[in-house]
C-alpha cells in the first residue's frame, strides 16, 4: 500500500514546468472575468454610489434624478432584495446599509447602458445623510472600548512569576500597518441568467461556494439555481476570500431583475475605498530573557484593527496569537487579543492571514531587545530557535524543529555571511553617510485552515476513450500555479504525460461545497482529491490491464502513458488502448475525488490543540545600503533557504517565495495606508487610494541579488507527493529586510542601542531612526568633541 | 462622431465608436483585443501597455512602448499600434503557436504568475528589445554607470550593474510595470536573456521606414470634441474660440483627469504632432527644446549635453510616461510637485510662450503666480522650453520618494553651482513639494553666491534651505521630513562633490 507521500518512478511532480497557461499570459489570450464581456450583448454596467462619511445614516435616498439620466436603467436598493440584504457569512455586512459604517461604504447600486451612464447615473442620486460621531484610528477605538468578536487568549506557564523572575525584562508598544492587496485585477463579477435558467456569476472569487452561498442568499434561491465559475484570477492573496461575495450578489441581482447580463468591475479607486485590507495591529508587549539570552516569558495584548465589520477578523486574531512565538521557543506565554471596530473598510484575509502580524511582533522584541542584552541579533535568534520535543503556546508538537536550525546552518554558510559582515564593517567604517547591514530571520509557519471542517477538498476527473484527461478541482487559480500543480499531480498518479491532462475551470456545479483557496493549502486539499480520483480511475484500468496481461492488478505499471506489468520488457500497451478497452468492458472512467486533512483538532475556546498538519520553515538573509542624508535604501542582495517539501513544481515554488518575499518586504517597508484621521471634511478618507499614492514594490525594491533555495530532502509524510504548502510562509521572510534596516539605522549611531523604527520602514521612518543614533552619538561625544561626520548637525 | 483609422497589429480598424473621451484601452479591448489591462488607469501599473510606432529621426520609426489607459484613441488616428496579441500567438484551438521571442523568455523563465500584467510587460520589454541603440553590453554598462540616479552617494556602480542587463537591457524600460506576484526576478532574467531581432523580424524592419504621419483629426460626440489641429495656426484659431480648452500631449496628465476625477473637458485639443512644438535644437549659448517632444525624445536628443537632466530623467516617472510626457505638459499643469520644474529653475531656463500674437520669453521664475496659476494668457500655448548654456559644472536632483522607480516626489531639489577659483561665482536652486508653485531658494543661493566653497558655507545655506517654502504634512511624507530633506540635499551635494579637482582648491 503507498501512503500519500510516495511518488511513482518518473513521476511528473517534482520537474519545473512554466506556468501551465504562460503562453496564454504572454500572449494577452488568457481571459479573466472582465474580458468575458465583449463576447456577450446587451450587458448593462454598474456604479456604486459611496457615501463621503465615516459614519453616518442613510435618512433618505432619492433614485429618481438618476433614472433620468440618459442610459441609466435601474437603481439596485435594499427594497430590490428578494432574499436576505447581507454580503457576509457573519449577518453583520448588509449589502445596501442604511448606516454608513466607513468612509466610500456604498449605499446603493446603478445599472446603466455604458459604464458612463452608470457613473452619472450615480453622481444623481440623491442622498439625505445624517453624519454620526466615528473610530478612525485603533487608538480610538481602544480608547472608547469599541472590540468586536471574540477576545481570545494563549496562554501556557506563569508567565507573570517568569516575568517578575527573568534576569532581563524589556516592554514595548508599538503600532504597524496593514496592506492594501493590489492585486492588479480589481473586484470583477459578471452574471447573467443562462440558457439552463440558473444564474451563472463569473467572478473573480477566491472561494466560489462562499460566493455561490451569498448569491443565493441574497436572491431568495437555493444553491443548486446559482452556479459560480472563476476562470483566473489576477491575483487574490486573500483579498479574493470574503470580499468578492457582495459584488457578486450585485450583478446577479441586477442580472436576475432586468434580464440581462450585468458586469461589476471595480476600478482601482473603488477597489481601494471598499474592499478590506490586512489589518493593521497595536501591540504591547513585555518579554523576559535568562541570563545567556533565552527567551523566557512574553506577556502582550495585540489589538487589531478590523474595520467596520467582523469578516474574517476572528480567524485572523487566531492565527495572529497561533504565530506571536514565529520559531522561538518561549516556556510562558500570555497573549491576548482583540478586535477593534473601527469606521475603516472590513480588514480581511491577506497572505499569512495574521500570521505575520503575530511574528511581526515577536521579530521586534528580539531587533529591540538584542542590543540590550548585548547579543547579536542573529545569535540571539538563532539561541532561541524550537528544538526537538518542545511544543508551541497551544501545545502543538514542533515537529521537525531540527529543520530550523539546519536551515539556519546552510543558509549562513550559502550566504557567505561571516565573510560578508567584514566587508560590510569595513565598508561602514570607511562611510560615515551610508551604512550598510544583514540581519538573519526565521520563519515558522502553521499548514491547515485553523478551523478544522475547512480542511477537506473535492475533484472531479475524467478520462476519456481516447485517454485524454480532464480534471476539475474546488480550487482556484490566482496566478499561484495551482492549476499547473494539479495537472502535475493528475499525471503522475495516472503514469501519464503532462499534456494529455487538461484542466477545466473551477465552478461550483462541478465541485460543491468547497472550501476557499486560501491558507497556503490549495494543494495539499486539492491534491490530495486530485490524487484520490485519478487513483480510483486507475486502479479500475489496472484491473482491466492485468486481466489482459494475465497478472495481478498489483503488479501494473502506468508510466508516461505506457501500461505495462512489473518486470516486463516486452509487453505494454498505451494508456488510450487501456482506456477504450475499459469503456467497452463497461468500466467507469470516471471518479469523484475527496480528501479531508487527519489529524487535527482545535479548541477555539481554549486556543489549544493541534491545527496544523505540519509547520513550513524557511530562514532569510538580506543586506540593506542606507543613505543617511535621505534615509532611502536599496535592497542588496537577498539569501533564503525554504522549505516546501518535495516540490510537486519547483519553477512554481520558487516563484512564490520570491513572489511572497517581495510582497513582504513592500508591506514592511513601502507599502504605507493613510487615511484622513483629522477632524475635517474628509474624516475617515483612505488618502493613499491609487497606485500614484499607495506605493508597491518595483524593480527598484526586489533584491538585487536574490538567491532561493528549496531546503533538500524535505519529504513531508502525509501530504500529496511529499510536499509542503508554499503560498504564504515566504512573505514572513521579509522580516530579515525589516531587521537589517533596523541595524543600518543602528550603525549611525553608538552601539549597543535599541533602534526604534516605525513600520512600515519608509526612507522617512528610517531616516528618523538613523538620525535619533546620531543626535544620541552627537551627546555622548559632547563632552570630547570629534571631528564631526558630515551630516552630523 | 467622426471616424478613426488605426491600424492595430497589421491590421486596420475603423473607430467609429469612438468619442473624444474614449481612452485608447477601452477602444482596444472593445475591439475584442483584451489583451491590454486596466490596473490603475493612472498611467502607474503599465498593465495596459501597447506598443506604437513613432518617428525617429529621418526617415525611421521606432517602436514606442505607451500607456493605453491614458490617451484618447483618438490621438492615434492614422497611427501604427501593436497589443501583445500581435506579437505573438499561443497556439491552441486552431492557432499555431508562435511566440514572440519576448514572450518565450517570458513564458519559459516563469516570468507570469497570475499573468494579469504580464502583457503589459512583455510590450514594454519588447521596446526594449527593438530599441536601436540596445547593444554592445560594455558600451551599455558604461553609459548606464554614468547616469547617476540621484538617491545614492556609494551605490550607483552597484546600481547599474543591477539595472543593466549583458544584453544592454535597461531596466528602466520597465520601470513603469507593476507585477503583484513574481517579485521581479524572472521577469529581469528574461529582459536580460533577450538576444537580438533576427534580420528579417517584420517588426524590427518596420522601424526602416518612417512612422506614419498623424492627420488632423477630429472626432466629436455628446457636445465635446477631440482635435488633433493640422497647423498651428489652427490650434490658435481654436484656443480663440475656447481659450480653456484641455491641450494634450501625451495625455498623461490629463488622462488621470478623465480617469480620476472624471473631467470631461468640451474641447479637447492635441498639440504633440505639431512640427513647430517638436525642434532640438542645441546651439553655443542654449538648447531649444520643443514643448511637445517626449521626455525620451529630448533625452536621446539632448545625449547628455545637459548633464543635470541626465539625473532628471531616469527619476521622472517611468518609461512608459516618457515616452509620451512632454516639458510642455509637465509645465503646463503647473504641478508644483512636478519634477522637470525644479531642475529647470537650477538650470536658469525660461519658457517660449506662443500665440498668433507672436511669441514671447519668460523666465521659469517668473512664469508661475500660484497653485497651478501662471502668467501664460488665454490663447497662448508653451512651444518651447530654453536653457542656457554652458550648464554649471556642477549640478544634482535629487528627488525624495517613497520608490526610487516611478514615484511621486515629496521633495525635490535642483542644485546648479558654479565654482571658480574657489568661490561659489553663481548658485541656483529649485524646489519642488514645498510651496504651492515650484520655487527658488533664494536665500542659501544668496549665502552660496561669492563665498567660498567650503563646509562652512554649505552648512549655512543648507540651514537656510531648510528654512525654505512652507512644506506641508500629507501621505507622502511629513513637514518636518521635507524641511530635513532640504537641508540635507545640500549636504549630500557637497558630499559628492567637495572632493572634485578644482573645488578642491577651496579646502
Amino acid at each position: 500500500m503507498t501512503s500519500l507521500a510516495d511518488r511513482p518512478v518518473n513521476p511528473v511532480v517534482g520537474v519545473p514546468v512554466a506556468h501551465e497557461n504562460a503562453a496564454l499570459h504572454v500572449t494577452g489570450t488568457a481571459l479573466y472575468t472582465d474580458d468575458l464581456i465583449v463576447r456577450h450583448q446587451d450587458v448593462l454596467h454598474a456604479w456604486p454610489v459611496q457615501a463621503a462619511h465615516a459614519h453616518a445614516l442613510v435618512q433618505d435616498l432619492r433614485t429618481a434624478p438618476a433614472l433620468a439620466v440618459p442610459g441609466v436603467v435601474r437603481v439596485l436598493t435594499a427594497a430590490d432584495v428578494p432574499g436576505v440584504n447581507d454580503a457576509g457569512t457573519k449577518h453583520d455586512e448588509p449589502l445596501f446599509p442604511t448606516e454608513v459604517m466607513f468612509h466610500g461604504h456604498a449605499v446603493c447600486w446603478v445599472l446603466g447602458e455604458t459604464q458612463e451612464a452608470a457613473r452619472l447615473g450615480a453622481a444623481a442620486v440623491e442622498v439625505d445623510y445624517e453624519p454620526l460621531p466615528s473610530l478612525v484610528t485603533v487608538a480610538e477605538a481602544i480608547e472608547a472600548g469599541s472590540f468586536q468578536g471574540a477576545q481570545p487568549t494563549v496562554s501556557r506557564g506563569d508567565t507573570s512569576t517568569a516575568l517578575a523572575t527573568a534576569a532581563h525584562r524589556f516592554s514595548g508598544e508599538f503600532e504597524f500597518g496593514g496592506q492594501e492587496h493590489f492585486y492588479l485585477e480589481t473586484h470583477a463579477s459578471f452574471a447573467y441568467v443562462d440558457e439552463g435558467e440558473q444564474v451563472l456569476v463569473h467572478c473573480s472569487t477566491q472561494h466560489p461556494t462562499e460566493t455561490q452561498e451569498i448569491v443565493a442568499h441574497v436572491l431568495g434561491l437555493h444553491s443548486h439555481e446559482v452556479t459560480v465559475q472563476c476562470l483566473r484570477m489576477g491575483g487574490g492573496f486573500g483579498g479574493k476570500e470574503m470580499q468578492p461575495h457582495g459584488y457578486a450578489a450585485v450583478a446577479a441581482l441586477g442580472s436576475v431583475l432586468t434580464g440581462r447580463p450585468v458586469r461589476v468591475r471595480l476600478n482601482r479607486t473603488q477597489d481601494i475605498t471598499l474592499s478590506g485590507k490586512r489589518h493593521p495591529y497595536h501591540a504591547r508587549w513585555e518579554a523576559g530573557f535568562d541570563e545567556s539570552g533565552r527567551l523566557q516569558a512574553l506577556e502582550a495584548t495585540v489589538t487589531s484593527d478590523g474595520g467596520w465589520s467582523l469578516d474574517l477578523s476572528e480567524p485572523v486574531l487566531q492565527r495572529t496569537l497561533c504565530h506571536i512565538d514565529n520559531a522561538y521557543w518561549i516556556p510562558h506565554v500570555q497573549v491576548h487579543g482583540r478586535i477593534a471596530r473601527t469606521h475603516k473598510t472590513s480588514q480581511t484575509a491577506f497572505r499569512g492571514f495574521g500570521g505575520p502580524q503575530g511574528m511581526l511582533v515577536i521579530e521586534e522584541v528580539m531587533g529591540r531587545c538584542a542590543p540590550l542584552l548585548g547579543v547579536d541579533p542573529t545569535e540571539l535568534r538563532h539561541r532561541n530557535l524550537y528544538v526537538p520535543g518542545q511544543t508551541t503556546p497551544y501545545g502543538q508538537p514542533v515537529r521537525h524543529a531540527e529543520r530550523l536550525r539546519t536551515i539556519w546552518t546552510q543558509l549562513l554558510d550559502r550566504a557567505e555571511v561571516e565573510r560578508r559582515r567584514e566587508e560590510i564593517a569595513a565598508f561602514n567604517a570607511a562611510h560615515p553617510d551610508t551604512k550598510r547591514a544583514l540581519a538573519v530571520t526565521p520563519v515558522k509557519f502553521g499548514i491547515s485552515f485553523n478551523l478544522t471542517a475547512f480542511n477537506q477538498a473535492g475533484a472531479l476527473v475524467h478520462v476519456y476513450k481516447d485517454g485524454s484527461v480532464l480534471i476539475n478541482h474546488g480550487g482556484t487559480e490566482m496566478g499561484q500555479g495551482l492549476h499547473t500543480k494539479m495537472r502535475q499531480v493528475a499525471a503522475t498518479a495516472l503514469g501519464v504525460p503532462l499534456e494529455t491532462v487538461r484542466l477545466a475551470p473551477t465552478r461550483t456545479d462541478k465541485v460543491p461545497n468547497t472550501s476557499a483557496t486560501a491558507a497556503s493549502s490549495g494543494a495539499d486539499l486539492n491534491g490530495g482529491a486530485v490524487k484520490n480520483a485519478c487513483e480510483q480511475i486507475r486502479d479500475r484500468l489496472a484491473e482491466v490491464a492485468a486481466r489482459k496481461f494475465d497478472i495481478h492488478p498489483d503488479d501494473v505499471r502506468f508510466v508516461d502513458g505506457t501500461v505495462t506489468g512489473i518486470g516486463f520488457h516486452d509487453r505494454q500497451m498505451s494508456f488510450a488502448e487501456l482506456a477504450h478497452d475499459a469503456y467497452f468492458q463497461r468500466i467507469s472512467l470516471w471518479a469523484a475525488g475527496y480528501y479531508r486533512t487527519e489529524g487535527l483538532h482545535w479548541d477555539g475556546a481554549r486556543m489549544q490543540g493541534e491545527p496544523f498538519k505540519y509547520f513550513s520553515y524557511g530562514a532569510s538573509v538580506s543586506e540593506v545600503e542606507v543613505d543617511g542624508f535621505t534615509g532611502a535604501y536599496r535592497l542588496l542582495r537577498t539569501d533564503i533557504i525554504h522549505d516546501v517539501g518535495d516540490s510537486l513544481s519547483p519553477l512554481i515554488d520558487v516563484g512564490q517565495i520570491e513572489g511572497g518575499f517581495v510582497q513582504g518586504a513592500g508591506w514592511l517597508t513601502l507599502e504605507e495606508l493613510r487615511w484622513d484621521v483629522s477632524d475635517g471634511p474628509h474624516r475617515g478618507r483612505l488618502a493613499t487610494q491609487a497606485a500614484s499614492t499607495y506605493k508597491l514594490p518595483s524593480f527598484s525594491e526586489m533584491p538585487e541579488e536574490f538567491n532561493v533555495h528549496l531546503f533538500e530532502q524535505a519529504t513531508e509524510s502525509g501530504v500529496v507527493y511529499g510536499s509542503k504548502a508554499v503560498g504564504e510562509p515566504p512573505l514572513m521572510l521579509a522580516f530579515s529586510v525589516r531587521e537589517a534596516l533596523r541595524e543600518a539605522a543602528a550603525a549611525f549611531g553608538p552601539g549597543r542601542r535599541s533602534v526604534e523604527l516605525a513600520s512600515p520602514a519608509t526612507p522617512e521612518a528610517v531616516f528618523w531612526a538613523l538620525q535619533e543614533g546620531r543626535r544620541v552619538l552627537a551627546a555622548d561625544t559632547e563632552q570630547a568633541p570629534a571631528p564631526a561626520t558630515s551630516a552630523a548637525h | 462622431m467622426s471616424d478613426i483609422r488605426v491600424t492595430v497589429n497589421g491590421r486596420a480598424r475603423d473607430g467609429a465608436e469612438v468619442g473624444p473621451h474614449t481612452r485608447l484601452l477601452d477602444w482596444l479591448r472593445g475591439e475584442g483585443l483584451t489583451g491590454a489591462k486596466e490596473g490603475c488607469a493612472e498611467g502607474e501599473c503599465g498593465a495596459c501597455a501597447v506598443l506604437v510606432a513613432r518617428p525617429d529621426g529621418e526617415g525611421r520609426s521606432r517602436w514606442t512602448s505607451v500607456n493605453a489607459c491614458l490617451p484618447p484613441a483618438a490621438a492615434f488616428d492614422g497611427q501604427e499600434v501593436v497589443t501583445a496579441e500581435g506579437l505573438g500567438t499561443a497556439g491552441g484551438t486552431g492557432t499555431p503557436a508562435a511566440l514572440h521571442p519576448v514572450q518565450q523568455e517570458m513564458a519559459f523563465r516563469g516570468g507570469s504568475q497570475c499573468g494579469y500584467c504580464t502583457p503589459g510587460f512583455v510590450c514594454s520589454m519588447a521596446a526594449e528589445y527593438y530599441r536601436p541603440e540596445r547593444e554592445a553590453p560594455g558600451a551599455a554598462t558604461e553609459a548606464a554607470a554614468g547616469a547617476q540616479t540621484g538617491t545614492e552617494v556609494v551605490g550607483e556602480e552597484h546600481a547599474a550593474d543591477h539595472e543593466c542587463g549583458p544584453n544592454g537591457f535597461d531596466l528602466h524600460a520597465l520601470s513603469g510595470n507593476l507585477c503583484r506576484c513574481t517579485g521581479y526576478r524572472p521577469i529581469r532574467d528574461a529582459a536580460y536573456a533577450l538576444g537580438t531581432p533576427a534580420e528579417a523580424d517584420p517588426l524590427l524592419r518596420r522601424q526602416d521606414r518612417p512612422a506614419q504621419p498623424a492627420p488632423p483629426t477630429r472626432v466629436a460626440a455628446g457636445g465635446a470634441q477631440f482635435v488633433r489641429p493640422g497647423s498651428l495656426e489652427e490650434l490658435f484659431e481654436h484656443l480663440e474660440d475656447t481659450p480653456d480648452a484641455q491641450l494634450v500631449a501625451g495625455s498623461t496628465d490629463a488622462g488621470v483627469g478623465v480617469n480620476i476625477q472624471h473631467a470631461r473637458p468640451p474641447l479637447t485639443l492635441a498639440v504633440d504632432r505639431l512640427e513647430q512644438l517638436r525642434t532640438l535644437e542645441v546651439g553655443q549659448e542654449r538648447v531649444e527644446i520643443g514643448a511637445a517632444l517626449s521626455l525620451s525624445e529630448v533625452e536621446r536628443g539632448l545625449a547628455g549635453r545637459v548633464p543635470l537632466l541626465d539625473q532628471v530623467f531616469p527619476q521622472f516617472a517611468s518609461r512608459l510616461i516618457r515616452n509620451a510626457a512632454t516639458f510642455g505638459g509637465n509645465l503646463g499643469t503647473g504641478s508644483p510637485i512636478g519634477d522637470s520644474a525644479p531642475a529647470l529653475l537650477a538650470l536658469g531656463a525660461s519658457v517660449v510662450l506662443a500665440s498668433a500674437g507672436g511669441e514671447r520669453e519668460v523666465p521659469l521664475d517668473e512664469y508661475y503666480t500660484g497653485y497651478r496659476q501662471s502668467v501664460r494668457r488665454p490663447g497662448e500655448i508653451i512651444r518651447a522650453v530654453r536653457i542656457p548654456l554652458p550648464p554649471a559644472r556642477y549640478s544634482a536632483f535629487h528627488k525624495i520618494a517613497k520608490r526610487r522607480f516611478d514615484d511621486i516626489s515629496s521633495v525635490a531639489v535642483g542644485i546648479a553651482v558654479h565654482v571658480e577659483a574657489g568661490t561659489v561665482t553663481s548658485a541656483r536652486i529649485g524646489l519642488g513639494g514645498v510651496a504651492a508653485t515650484p520655487i527658488r531658494a533664494h536665500a542659501p543661493e544668496r549665502i552660496l553666491s561669492g563665498a567660498p566653497w567650503n563646509r562652512d558655507t554649505v552648512l549655512a545655506a543648507a540651514a537656510a534651505l531648510a528654512g525654505e517654502g512652507t512644506p506641508i504634512d500629507d501621505h507622502r511624507a511629513s513637514a518636518r521630513y521635507r524641511s530635513a530633506m532640504l537641508e540635507q540635499a545640500l549636504l549630500k551635494f557637497w558630499a559628492q562633490n567637495a572632493l572634485a579637482p578644482d573645488m578642491e582648491v577651496s579646502r
